[in-house]
Parts: C-alpha cells; sequence; structure tokens
C-alpha cells in the first residue's frame, strides 16, 4: 500500500495456544491516525490478532506469539520490552463494557495513578471525558458509581479510561455488540472524532459498521485446518465494492460468515 | 374409552395435595425444633447468669468463692489471644490465597495445597493444641504464653480464612483484570487495587467464621498450656493466660450453684464479645460491598 503511513506493522504473525496454531503468517500494516477494521467469521482468529497488539495474550499461558510486531519500528515482542510499558500507548476497550466497580472520576483516574502520574489528574480526568463525549452527560455526577451508567456510557466510560493515559493506538474488539443501535452510532460518530489524533484498530462482525466507519480493511478467514489468515487488505471503499479476492467477495456479499 | 376412571384420577389428586402439605409441614416442624432448641438454650443461659453479670464480675479474678468469682482474666486472656489468632490468619490466609489462585493458578503445586487445606480443616482441634505445644511452647520458646496460644488457633482457623478468601479471589470476574492490565498495570496492582477490594467482602465472611471458631476453642488451648486458674491479668503476650471456655468448663465443674450461675454469665459474656467481633467485621463488609455496587 503506497500512501499507507504505518504506525503499526505485523511481520510473519503467527500465534500458537500450546502446539495448535491459530493464527498464521499475518502481515498487515494499520495506518497512523486512520481507523483499519478486521473482519471475518467468527473463530478466525481476529480477536486474537487485535490482541496481539498490546501484549494481551501474553496473560494467556497457553498462547506463545511468533514473528514482529513493529510499533514504529520497535519490536513489541523484542526480548526487552516490558509489557506494561507499552499497554498504556496501545489501548484497548473490549466487547462487554467492564467499568470497575469505582465511582466515575476513579474508573478515568485508575489508569494515570498507575502508571505514576505526577500532575493534575483532575484537568486530565476532565479532559478524557470531554474526548469520549461524555462529559456533558456525567458532569454532575462525577463521584457515582460508574454501574449506575447506561450501557453505552459505560462504553465510552472504557474509552474515556482509555484516553486518560494518552494512548497512540485504540485497539476495539467489537465495542459495540453489546450495545443498542443508537449507542452503537454514538460510538461510531465518537471513532471518526478521534481518528484525528488516534489510530485506531476495530474488530467487528458488523460488516455495514466496517464498511460506515473505517479507512482501511482487513479479512481474515479459516479453512479446515482452522488456521486464521489473512486474505486481503486494502481501502475499505475498494474491498466493499470491489474486491480483489473471490473469497471477499463471498463473506461480504452474505454467501458465508 | 377412559383408561382412567375419574375415581381414580381424584383419589391421586387428592393424595399429592396430602404429601404436599404433610413435607411442608414437617419442614416447618423442623425448623421450629432447631430454633426452639437454640431459643431455651438462651433463655436458660439468660435467666441462670444475667443477674449475675455486673461491674465486680467483669472485673474481678476467680475465685474459690462463688460470690467473688469473676472474669477479668479469662475475658481478657479470649480477647488477646482470639486478635493473635485473628491477624495472624488473615495475613497468612489471605496471603496464602492470593499465591494460589493468582500467582500459582493453575499449578500442580496449587492443586496439591488446595487439596491438603481443604483436609486441614477436618482435622481435630486436640491435633493442633498438641502440635502448638511442640513448635511454639517448646522449639521457639514462647512458654505456654499469650503468643503462643494465639498462633496455634491461628493454625486451627487458617483453612477456613484460605477457603473463604480464595473463593472470594476467584469470584473477581476476569474482565475486571483485563481492563486493568490494558491500561498498564503490573500484576501487584492488579491483585492491590482491584482484587482484594472486591475480594474484601468474601474475606471478611471468612474472618467472621474464623473468629467466632477460635473463641470458643478450648482443647487446643488447654494442650498447649493455658491456665484454668489465673489471679492475674496477661500483661504481655509473653505472659501465661486463660480463655472463656476454659473459665466456664472449670466452674461447671464446681458443684456449687453459685458457680452454676456464674458459668452462665460468662457464656454470656462470651457471647456478647463474639457479637461485637462479629458486627465489627460486618461493618468493614459492608462498607466495602455497598460503596460500588
Amino acid at each position: 500500500m503506497q500512501n499507507l503511513d504505518p504506525i503499526l506493522q505485523t511481520r510473519g504473525l503467527n500465534v500458537y495456544y500450546d502446539t495448535k496454531k491459530v493464527v498464521t503468517d499475518v502481515n498487515l500494516d494499520v495506518a497512523r491516525n486512520r481507523i483499519t477494521a478486521i473482519i471475518g467469521p467468527s473463530g478466525c482468529g481476529k480477536s486474537t490478532l487485535l490482541r496481539c497488539f498490546n501484549r494481551m495474550n501474553d496473560l494467556i499461558p497457553s498462547a506463545r506469539v511468533e514473528g514482529q510486531v513493529l510499533f514504529d519500528g520497535l519490536d513489541l515482542y523484542g526480548p526487552d520490552v516490558d509489557p506494561t510499558e507499552i499497554r498504556y500507548l496501545i489501548g484497548m476497550v473490549f466487547q462487554r463494557p467492564n467499568p470497575f466497580p469505582k465511582s466515575i472520576y476513579d474508573n478515568v483516574a485508575f489508569g494515570p495513578r498507575i502508571n505514576g502520574f505526577k500532575g493534575d489528574i483532575e484537568e486530565v480526568v476532565v479532559r478524557s471525558l470531554h474526548r469520549a463525549a461524555l462529559w456533558d452527560e456525567v458532569k454532575d455526577r462525577l463521584k457515582s458509581s460508574a454501574l449506575s451508567l447506561s450501557g453505552g456510557q459505560q462504553q465510552r466510560l472504557c474509552i474515556a479510561r482509555a484516553l486518560a493515559v494518552e494512548p497512540r493506538v485504540i485497539l476495539m474488539d467489537e465495542p459495540c455488540s453489546a450495545l443498542d443501535p443508537i449507542a452503537t452510532l454514538a460510538i461510531e460518530e465518537l471513532m471518526r472524532e478521534l481518528s484525528e489524533h488516534y489510530s485506531i484498530i476495530i474488530v467487528t462482525h458488523n460488516m455495514q459498521q466496517a464498511a460506515r466507519v473505517s479507512h482501511y480493511t482487513a479479512f481474515l478467514m479459516v479453512e479446515e485446518s482452522r488456521v486464521g489468515f489473512m486474505v486481503e487488505f486494502g481501502e475499505s471503499r475498494q474491498i466493499f465494492t470491489n474486491p480483489e479476492d473471490e473469497r471477499t467477495e463471498a463473506y461480504i456479499t452474505g454467501r458465508f460468515g | 374409552m377412559a383408561v382412567i376412571s375419574q375415581t381414580d384420577f381424584q383419589t391421586r389428586k387428592a393424595r399429592r395435595k396430602w404429601m404436599g402439605r404433610a413435607f411442608h409441614g414437617l419442614c416447618l416442624l423442623s425448623v421450629c425444633i432447631a430454633l426452639g432448641m437454640l431459643a431455651l438454650l438462651l433463655a436458660y443461659l439468660l435467666i441462670q447468669g444475667v443477674t449475675r453479670i455486673d461491674w465486680s464480675f467483669l472485673t474481678s479474678f476467680a475465685s474459690r468463692h462463688p460470690e467473688q468469682a469473676g472474669i477479668k482474666a479469662a475475658m481478657l486472656g479470649s480477647i488477646y489471644v482470639v486478635i493473635v489468632a485473628g491477624v495472624v490468619a488473615f495475613t497468612l490466609g489471605v496471603s496464602t490465597a492470593l499465591y494460589l489462585e493468582e500467582y500459582a493458578a493453575r499449578s500442580r503445586f496449587a492443586r496439591i495445597a488446595k487439596l491438603n487445606i481443604a483436609n486441614l480443616a477436618g482435622v481435630p482441634s486436640i491435633v493442633y493444641g498438641i502440635l502448638g505445644l511442640e513448635i511454639f511452647v517448646r522449639s521457639l520458646s514462647m512458654g505456654q504464653s499469650v503468643m503462643a496460644g494465639g498462633l496455634t488457633l491461628a493454625l486451627l482457623v487458617l483453612p477456613i480464612v484460605i477457603v473463604a478468601a480464595s473463593e472470594a479471589i476467584r469470584a473477581v470476574p476476569p474482565s475486571l483484570r483485563e481492563g486493568s492490565y490494558a491500561l498498564g498495570a503490573t500484576r501487584w496492582q492488579v491483585i492491590w487495587y482491584m482484587v482484594i477490594p472486591q475480594a474484601f467482602p468474601g474475606i471478611m465472611t471468612g474472618m467472621i467464621l474464623a473468629v467466632s471458631r477460635a473463641i470458643g476453642e478450648t482443647a487446643p488451648l488447654i494442650a498447649m498450656g493455658a491456665l484454668t486458674f489465673v489471679p492475674f491479668t496477661p500483661d504481655s503476650p509473653f505472659s501465661r493466660f486463660t480463655v472463656l471456655p476454659i473459665q466456664i468448663f472449670n466452674w461447671t465443674s464446681r458443684p456449687q450453684e453459685g458457680f452454676q450461675e456464674a458459668a452462665a454469665a460468662g457464656i454470656i459474656v462470651l457471647l456478647v464479645i463474639l457479637l461485637v467481633l462479629n458486627a465489627g467485621a460486618v461493618f468493614l463488609r459492608n462498607r466495602f460491598q455497598n460503596k460500588w455496587e
């Protein structure tokens, strides 16, 4: 891809659970300050691939990653890299909103506090809530429990939480699948705003969403061996109107998935 | 063509209804018997002993004369021993549970350890007394002291704390841990700032059970050398001591009526102390539980 300025790149990425390979030989470039969607049928390894970018697969004892994941040239799986040092730079929002059982304020402040932030935390909390388009709805009740928010608000709180530690990339693992359509649209709107300053990778099984929201799309698939691989990657406009690979076309026209 | 005649059907229905009522009645009767026995026991205690409780009872030492007998030494001994046991059991128990559930979660070592801990809960308490005598009193030269007694009881109730804490830690949703890790938290930070506060109510429940057990134990403390007649208050962790159950038992084995009343009064004091300790733990538990739910 000629004009793509990559912030993240995978080179020969393979993921195993014990001896079973689940993702094979992925070479993906993630564009800076753009939204990249990863689509594909269930079980093709989309989430596993996403979790390679912030080394969350390290938390699974049987998972093993081979290959390189380059973050502005630095190999995240290099020998001297401490995962906790890079995780705040590559934030993550999960499928089901997971606000901490604390106040709204403490949720957003959690990231800066544990990373040893010495500045004005209140200012960071306010700024992050603004950036996550949640401020107006919660400004009067920052000390109330985060669990009292609606699903869509909770997910925006999780985004605010990730933003509070000033990431460069935001990984989103099917962030809207547990939300109603109106909340979903709000999150998609937010994603477009955020992509001006952050690079976003979204895993989604909702193709219309991928087409609506993303600049680039990667299509993953499994075959009988049950190993996930990347079939095609390109600008979303092209992938969804005129894909090069017939398997991509079969998937987006709903012939399987 | 009716296969079952109408009258057959009616009999079956009547019989089912009757069975249902009988079963309901049986359960109700069981509850009444169980609660009734408890109520009877409490009533008997109160009648026998409540008049005996006054300031001099609480502040006097034991005596050969029933009217002058007091539980000061036993009460303080119980409180000190239970505090030592509680603090040690809490620290060791929670740390063990954290190690088994967080650090060594799926290892063979953890499986073996958990199996053995569950078994330890069933060991007769006198065995802990003999263990305490050998290790704390003799080998570690603590003497037959409050410290040795407290440590002996700590070992006794340790399995209770470990099991309760393990359950509580396991109940913390993985999504909270993942969310913390994703923000760049180290393992230690996830445990300290997320897991422990979430598990705290369950851990407190374990502590309530442990303290309730410890305060009523007699045999292991006698085995490791608690006294029966103590005319002084324990003034250091290494002084000799007695506890309420021992004192109460001592009084009930005396023939004089006055001592029987004193024993009943002693039991009431024991129950009150137990209630106060439990209330403290429940208060702590509620503070953590209601905060953000």
